[in-house]
């Protein structure tokens, strides 16, 4: 394993770690939740193997599902933004292409592009998680609240962080 | 056949998605049937060792309200001793009531309230011999049903949870009603299946039925806080506030019904049901 996969490796560890004992019981206005882990799977570098992806997605979310008490149900929504990722990421190609060696991060391609990689890939894991979670459509709108209000935190939360790093690599 | 091979290869992509959402679904579905599921939840060691060391931190920010509660029950406890004492010129009559619950204290390390279904991890497991099925209650009133246990460590379904059914009774009407939560306010409960011809009021009190035999009778739920009737329906719509507070939730006692599989099995043979 080199270098770049032991950091992988804790990176993974720190999001269930943060995600149980932090964001689990930080639940604003009793709907919007902030679902961080997510960005360990937008963060991955360009090149990861699509299979390896789901594979990863797959074990983070069962991890978070273990805290949450719902077996599945984080692992599903996870694995999905795990699949589409890749598409979407050909599909938003900047001009001229990604650089070689860099992330989809914030720092490397900004704060346009960043935007509209993963706030559709967010809204769809929370969109898929709550209904999910939900049993349906049956409470629609308040669901929808919790999508939208969840939406909102965790994406403030990711680009915080996403700044955070940003300003330190310079 | 070669052809099929490289089909499948093409878009193993897409085949490898199908098999884990299909995983995914199979465990979700699933996970509501297991009852003793032990590995695969919070009530694993590690899992409960972590939430436990976050719960610690929070606890302490609330140690005054825990105290005003613990001083509480004490009272209560006090005020019934004192009751007893002044009776013990009555000889007790030989009654099963005495045997019939045992109680476990635990602390809750996890809890939330503002998931659809919500569950609660507390620190006894099955070494305390607490079982799946078994009634968890606090000092305010019903808290949740016992899921799955591990040797130190038990997860509830809290009563937050919209799968969770609990039989009631309106006490002043005396009319049995299903207590289940919507999923939207973590303080108020719906209480289904109260027929017209009854008349709830504003303040009344629900408590458990004692029916299914997992919660014991008379066991405080809530106060009716709304009351409606539409008209056509069949039943009322009755919103019950909840007795306990569940965004503040430190003690549960699991209840023991040393009696419960006596009943079960008197109820199979006699009439071939399980409630």
């Amino acid at each position: 394993m080199n270098r770049s996969g032991i950091f992988v490796g804790m990176y993974f560890v720190l999001s269930v770690l943060v995600q149980a004992m932090l964001f689990k019981q930080l639940v604003l206005f009793n709907m919007a939740f902030c679902f961080l882990y997510v960005a360990f799977i937008l963060l991955l570098p360009l090149e990861t193997n699509p299979l390896i992806l789901m594979l990863v997605a797959f074990l983070l979310g069962i991890s978070i599902d273990v805290f949450y008490d719902s077996l599945g149900l984080h692992a599903s929504s996870l694995v999905l933004v795990a699949y589409f990722r890749n598409y979407w990421l050909g599909t938003i190609t900047p001009q001229g292409g990604y650089d070689t060696g860099e992330g989809p991060t914030l720092a490397a391609n900004g704060l346009q592009w960043f935007m509209v990689y993963s706030v559709p890939l967010v809204f769809a894991h929370h969109f898929t998680l709550f209904f999910a979670e939900a049993g349906g459509f049956g409470i629609f709108w308040f669901t929808m609240q919790k999508v939208m209000t969840s939406l909102i935190f965790t994406m403030s939360v990711i680009l915080f962080l996403q700044y955070f790093s940003f300003d330190r690599s310079r | 056949m070669q052809r099929l091979f490289n089909f499948f290869y093409e878009y193993r992509t897409f085949f490898a998605f199908l098999l884990l959402e299909a995983f995914c679904a199979w465990l979700l579905i699933e996970n509501n049937k297991f009852q003793n599921t032990k590995f695969f939840n919070s009530s694993n060691r590690l899992a409960a060792n972590i939430l436990g060391i976050s719960q610690s931190s929070r606890e302490y920010f609330s140690l005054r309200q825990i105290n005003e509660e613990l001083s509480r029950e004490n009272a209560q406890y006090k005020t019934l001793l004192e009751r007893r004492t002044q009776n013990s010129g009555i000889p007790f009559v030989k009654s099963d009531t005495l045997v019939r619950y045992d109680f476990v204290s635990a602390n809750v390390i996890n809890n939330s309230v503002a998931q659809f279904k919500n569950y609660i991890t507390i620190n006894q497991g099955e070494d305390a011999g607490i079982k799946p099925g078994m009634a968890a209650i606090s000092i305010a009133g019903a808290v949740g049903k016992v899921k799955s246990v591990s040797a130190h460590f038990s997860v509830l379904i809290s009563l937050l949870n919209i799968d969770e059914q609990v039989s009631c009774l309106l006490t002043r009407t005396s009319n049995f009603g299903t207590a289940q939560w919507d999923g939207v306010d973590p303080r108020f409960v719906n209480l289904l299946y109260i027929p017209r011809h009854v008349q709830p009021l504003e303040g009344d009190t629900v408590v458990t039925s004692g029916y299914n035999a997992v919660f014991p009778a008379k066991i405080m739920v809530g106060i009716v806080k709304e009351v409606k009737l539409k008209e056509e329906a069949l039943f009322y719509e009755i919103r019950v506030e909840l007795a306990q507070d569940f965004r503040r939730l430190t003690f549960v006692k699991i209840v023991k019904s040393e009696l419960k599989s006596e009943l079960d099995s008197l109820e199979k043979t006699t009439i071939g049901i399980r409630p």
